[in-house]
């Protein structure tokens, strides 16, 4: 099953509140998937830093002195522990120098996601204390998107949770099953992607982010995965200044929108948009299959 | 009259009192506050009973309904009326996937827009649409009828029966095995008949065109192998 939220707000006096209605739209879809829960957040960019969102299964002794040791390795950041995750916030014009130099000093940590705003957070367990883990309800920003898992096609674990990274600032989440996502990962790998799960949406993600570097943007990736994914499957992504939502041509996953002139949002029932503020004044609608749609900040002003 | 709260009383509380009315009772109407997308609302009510949904409800609302009247103020999540029996079922906004899907009777209207496969194997139940449908609809329609004031979408009536299909507007595309059909005087007048029973005034049956069955797809024959 699964649930999808998301919200992107166009009122920015409503960023204060974005953790708070978020984490309220993912704890109703917990009965779509109790298995685990996931968030991005795109807060505030500050200039010139970029931030790495990384999370280890040890992480009292792999955060420990973290920052101390990556300014030895020649890497000044500075590190926001959050419970099994952290943020390394570093000079943007060192963010490719951070895998590297993580591999090195802390080898078992993984890369949640990068880039200029984004945050991921994701582990297993009910919504509810995955939000409370990472005190989600605390966070601002101008846009976000969580994911509420019931597996499927992997298993129950961190790494098997959404959002996936699909390159800097950008996220999935999935509701559906992939058929052919071993085939499309054995193609993957062979043009020199790498995989940690056996997971169908972490192919999804691989697929988008190969097609990036090719040269498509992302609603061309997005197009185009609607040629080679093959199964059911509604998609959100999240990217730096907005949000973009595609439905396979049968669309039997099910998806709801609402726009007012404060936010747009996104629910994989209506029940997860009830609480946001003047719902009943909103537009609401359903996307129609196989179409990609975009809300962006830079474009919505 | 029962006004029934969903943010203080449990949905079972709601499906039982309307389960469990008694013949002779004269608290035949209910309203129902709150809804707020929940699952289930309403459904397997088996008498005329009259329910009122002021709010948008989630999946399956009003499922198996036999004889009652149950109209939703607001709009309705997958499956609204699956399997009504008889009675009517109204939705004043819009509509999810399969509304009135696998339905053997009753009648069923949707003010706004239902989307994809709206009445797929319907079985007798009759839908009126106000305003347009999704993909997929009618799909193994094998009785009844669907009535449609605005558009249809892809692949209209696919490997249909013998529900018989009425669209006033556009049809996206054709399922297998759906055509165009002649527009005789008893589906005109089955029509008006139709249009009179949801409420649709101003618009005329011969503004609408058939479709149905061009059953070439009833028993397997290997030369309509590519059709399926």
């Amino acid at each position: 099953m699964c649930g999808i939220v998301g919200l992107f707000l166009k009122d920015s006096r409503l960023e204060p509140q974005l953790g708070q209605l978020l984490s309220d739209m993912l704890i109703t879809m917990t009965d779509r998937g109790p298995d685990s829960a996931g968030l991005a957040i795109y807060g505030s960019a500050t200039d010139g830093k970029a931030k790495v969102t990384i999370q280890s299964a040890k992480p009292d002794i792999d955060f420990s002195d973290l920052e101390r040791d990556l300014a030895e390795a020649g890497l000044p950041a500075r590190v926001a522990v959050k419970s099994t995750h952290a943020v390394v916030a570093v000079a943007g014009a060192r963010l490719a120098d951070v895998r590297a130099v993580l591999a090195a000093i802390r080898p078992d940590v993984r890369i949640m996601g990068a880039g200029d705003s984004v945050e991921i957070y994701k582990e297993v367990g009910l919504p509810k204390d995955v939000v409370a883990r990472f005190d989600v309800r605390s966070m601002s920003g101008s846009h976000g998107i969580g994911h509420t898992r019931m597996a499927t096609e992997s298993a129950v674990t961190t790494l098997g949770a959404h959002p996936f990274s699909t390159g800097s600032d950008q996220c999935l989440v999935h509701n559906g099953s992939l058929s052919n996502h071993n085939n499309l990962r054995r193609e993957l790998i062979r043009e020199g992607i790498a995989f940690e799960t056996q997971n169908d949406t972490e192919v999804a993600a691989a697929y988008l982010t190969a097609e990036m570097a090719k040269g498509k943007d992302l609603g061309q990736a997005l197009t185009g995965a609607l040629d080679d994914l093959d199964g059911f499957f509604t998609f959100v992504v999240g990217t730096k200044s907005g949000f973009g939502v595609v439905r396979d041509p049968i669309a039997c996953k099910p998806a709801v929108m609402a726009e007012t002139d404060r936010y747009v949002a996104f629910g994989s029932e209506y029940r997860a948009l009830v609480n946001l503020p003047d719902i009943e004044s909103a537009r609401i609608w359903e996307p129609e299959p196989a179409t990609v749609y975009f809300w962006d900040h830079q474009k919505a002003a | 009259m029962p006004v029934i709260d969903l943010a203080t009383t449990p949905l079972r509380e709601l499906n039982s009192a309307l389960h469990n009315i008694q013949k002779g009772s004269n608290d035949l109407s209910y309203e129902v506050a709150n809804p707020r997308g929940s699952h289930a609302v309403a459904v397997g009510v088996s008498g005329p009973v009259l329910v009122d949904v002021n709010g948008s409800v989630g999946y399956y609302c009003a499922g198996m309904n036999d004889g009652g009247t149950i109209t939703v103020h607001g709009s309705a999540g997958p499956g609204v009326a699956e399997n009504m029996m008889s009675g009517k079922v109204v939705i004043e906004g819009d509509a999810s996937q399969y509304a009135g899907a696998t339905g053997r009777g009753g009648l069923l209207v949707i003010k706004g827009n239902a989307a994809s496969r709206c009445g797929i194997s319907m079985k007798g139940i009759d839908i009126v649409v106000h305003g347009n449908i999704g993909h997929m609809s009618a799909f193994m329609g094998q009785s009844g009828h669907l009535v449609v004031l605005g558009d249809a979408g892809d692949a209209l009536g696919d490997s249909l029966y013998e529900a018989k299909l009425f669209v006033r507007g556009t049809v996206k595309s054709l399922g297998a095995d759906c055509i165009e059909k002649e527009m005789r005087p008893e589906h005109l007048q089955k029509l008006a008949e139709l249009l009179e029973k949801a409420g649709v005034k101003d618009v005329r049956p011969e503004e609408f065109k058939r479709y149905g069955s061009a059953r070439k797809l009833y028993n397997f024959n290997i030369d309509n192998a590519d059709a399926y």
